[in-house]
């Protein structure tokens, strides 16, 4: 299983570092208000949609009424969102997940040997010997 | 020209099988030379479970839109915005929104912090045995609730889309036997493809369909919009029109939330609606076949990369849907489509033949794209029903084989050969299940399946990732009661008796009014979490500090 060779109060202790608390909170004062806000509005649309017919029944322009420039509109926003988030992370969370994650494999150096894939197929047939490094991890990492 | 089609399709209709039957087979060919090549490759666990976790943010993004894109959002959606214009639509964005609440909430945490299955992530810092049974529980309902409804779904497509009559015959097969036939088929490919080729091989069936579906969906998507001169208003107008509904066709209500005259009957017909709303925005990120597709890539910010691109192309998939369902309103007519199918699933293959008829030289142009699309539907169910087998029977084997039963003693070599085992004996079960369920209308199955996924999985997901209190107790609270509780009022529900179109007709012991559970059992799962959690001393913070800088951080990940 885990090779547990982090010891439990090294975790504890970035837990508790002013560094990871930061990026708990950046990450939670991102996700938590926009799940909220995304939830209300897909909720207001829903409700509308149930109890507001005549005002989505309104024409716009020609056949197009607000009912169905209010579903286009949940596409949109489900796109921005998405978009959005992906920025904020790259900027605001990345940068700091991997200095504590560095700083983190650094200090329990030999500890987690990544899980190569130990060959545990122990009676590998000699000719099919290719491991599974197949293609491109978009530079994972 | 609604007489004209019907000739149309009597004429063409044996080319059109053939055809249909020729290019399914192709695409078995084809998946199973993958499949086969993919077993090649599987050697370890890793690449049995989660496909070496190799797959980049696009394939991985790709293969959870065929994952995702079932039959019944294909056929199912584009059908109900034919038949019901607006509704339909309505149905398609939660389906779509839903994907916000797992790239926020759930994707990359469960990445960094779990192994194989949702209950890695559950079981992390509690007692193993009873929260990977729990966990193993869950998945298993909803991945069976979800299988039968595909396969019975995929039983009655085949008699229409081959256009087996009643009274007809098809190579010495009535209707019911091509439907029985077809369901085991459809169950045997399955397992197939799980059992041989694993993570591997589902994930590259998957990205195939969802190149073959989003291709043909785009292709009848630029005829339709041709044929109106892409002035998307007369597209509506025309589709109103021929709906015999007029402008209500383009509003919310002929489906979802109807009024009546009866205003106890309105009430619950409106709390059906947000109910329904509530348990596909919340589902998704429950569904254990989505969680596990979060394994196959190798960082958390790959699979951050890959929801990103499956929202890219669901919503676009949706889109489609959009132009689709109310093209066959207006080219193919309303009456055109409840004539072959009362529930308008063949609304997008007979468009198809219509397109094929007015754009690609006639009757064989008809045949031709009526056949494309009636194969690009097969390949849509088998992807589907596939990427379940391989969730509950990853569950079976490593939550419950190696954890509970070997106590974590299980050699790798075992546990895969367990879960090839289970996919098995779960892809048999689902067989003979489906084919008892396939008179039944068990379409209300997928949408159980949503309410199940969100009232049982996401909340000890959530509180499990966010909340430090959390615990053993608080996680098989939530699970249990969020599925007993999904699970009873389904059953008491008027989906199960006592309405013409429920599952048992003809008895009536139905008494909670809504056909959705969600709206009740999702506040029960989270709020049986929260109580289960306080009653209970037990908490660990030692183990959630792993887990939380672990999830955050991706140390130590898998």
């Amino acid at each position: 299983m885990t090779t547990d060779a982090t010891p439990t109060d090294k975790y504890l202790e970035v837990q508790q570092s002013a560094e990871f608390a930061g990026l708990r909170r950046k990450l939670r004062n991102f996700v938590f208000p926009m799940t909220i806000a995304f939830f209300l509005w897909y909720s207001l649309y829903v409700l509308l949609s149930a109890y507001a017919r005549g005002f989505m029944s309104v024409k716009l322009v020609g056949n197009i009424n607000v009912a169905l420039l209010f579903g286009l509109l949940q596409f949109v926003s489900t796109f921005l969102i998405a978009w959005y988030y992906s920025r904020y992370a790259a900027k605001e969370l990345d940068p700091i997940a991997d200095k504590i994650g560095d700083e983190l494999a650094g200090t329990t150096v030999a500890a987690t040997p990544e899980p190569v894939e130990t060959d545990t197929t122990a009676g590998t047939t000699a000719g099919t010997t290719t491991t599974t490094a197949t293609t491109d991890p978009e530079g994972a990492k | 020209m609604e007489p004209y089609f019907q000739l149309a399709a009597e004429a063409s209709s044996s080319t059109s099988r053939t055809l249909t039957i020729t290019l399914f087979l192709v695409f078995v060919a084809v998946t199973l030379g993958i499949t086969i090549w993919a077993s090649r490759q599987t050697k370890t666990a890793t690449d049995f479970y989660a496909g070496g976790r190799q797959f980049s943010g696009f394939q991985n993004g790709m293969a959870i839109g065929g994952d995702y894109m079932s039959a019944a959002s294909f056929l199912g959606i584009a059908g109900l915005i034919a038949l019901y214009g607006y509704d339909g639509f309505l149905y398609s964005i939660g389906f779509l929104v839903a994907w916000l609440v797992a790239l926020l909430l759930v994707a990359e945490f469960l990445r960094n912090s779990g192994r194989y299955t949702m209950a890695d992530v559950l079981a992390f810092r509690m007692r193993q045995r009873p929260v990977r049974t729990a966990a193993s529980v869950s998945t298993i309902v909803v991945s069976i609730f979800y299988l039968i409804a595909q396969m019975v779904g995929a039983g009655a497509l085949v008699s229409l889309l081959l256009g087996i009559k009643p009274g007809t015959t098809f190579l010495g097969m009535d209707a019911d036997t091509a439907k029985i036939a077809t369901i085991v088929l459809v169950g045997a490919l399955m397992i197939v493809y799980v059992v041989v080729g694993g993570m591997k091989g589902t994930t590259y069936v998957q990205i195939v369909k969802a190149f073959l579906l989003m291709t043909g969906a785009l292709v009848m998507t630029l005829l339709v919009l041709a044929h109106y001169k892409f002035n998307l208003s007369s597209l509506l107008g025309e589709a109103a029109s021929r709906s015999g509904k007029g402008s209500a066709f383009l509003e919310p209500g002929l489906r979802y939330g109807v009024e009546t005259a009866d205003a106890a009957k309105t009430f619950y017909s409106k709390m059906d609606l947000l109910s329904l709303g509530i348990a596909l925005v919340l589902g998704t990120a429950g569904l254990p076949h989505i969680l596990t597709r979060f394994y196959t890539v190798p960082t958390s910010r790959i699979a951050r990369k890959s929801v990103l691109w499956a929202i890219g192309i669901i919503g676009t998939f949706y889109l489609f849907t959009l132009a689709l369902g109310f093209g066959a309103a207006a080219m193919v007519g309303g009456t055109a489509i409840t004539a072959q199918d009362k529930a308008g699933n063949t609304a997008a293959p007979q468009l198809a033949q219509e397109l094929g008829i007015t754009y690609l030289g006639g009757d064989t142009g008809g045949a031709v794209l009526l056949a494309i699309i009636a194969a690009v539907a097969f390949a849509t169910i088998l992807a589907v029903v596939a990427g379940l087998t391989l969730a509950s029977s990853s569950s079976v084997a490593h939550d419950f084989y190696a954890s509970v039963i070997k106590r974590g003693q299980a050699g790798e070599r075992d546990e895969v050969r367990v879960a090839r085992i289970s996919a098995f004996v779960i892809g048999a079960i689902a067989i003979v299940l489906s084919i008892f369920a396939q008179s039944l209308n068990v379409a209300f199955l997928v949408a159980l399946a949503f309410a199940v996924a969100a009232s049982a999985n996401l909340p000890p997901i959530l509180y499990s990732l966010f909340w430090k209190r959390f615990n053993t107790s608080g996680a098989l609270w939530s699970i249990y009661g969020g599925l007993t509780s999904a699970v009873f009022l389904v059953f008491f529900s008027p989906v199960v008796s006592g309405t013409p179109t429920a599952m048992f007709p003809d008895s009536d012991w139905h008494w909670f009014p809504l056909s959705n559970p969600g709206i009740i059992s999702i506040p029960i799962g989270f709020l049986c979490g929260w109580i289960g959690t306080i009653v209970s001393k037990e908490s660990d913070a030692d183990k959630y500090a792993e887990l939380e800088v672990r999830s955050l951080t991706g140390h130590g990940a898998h």
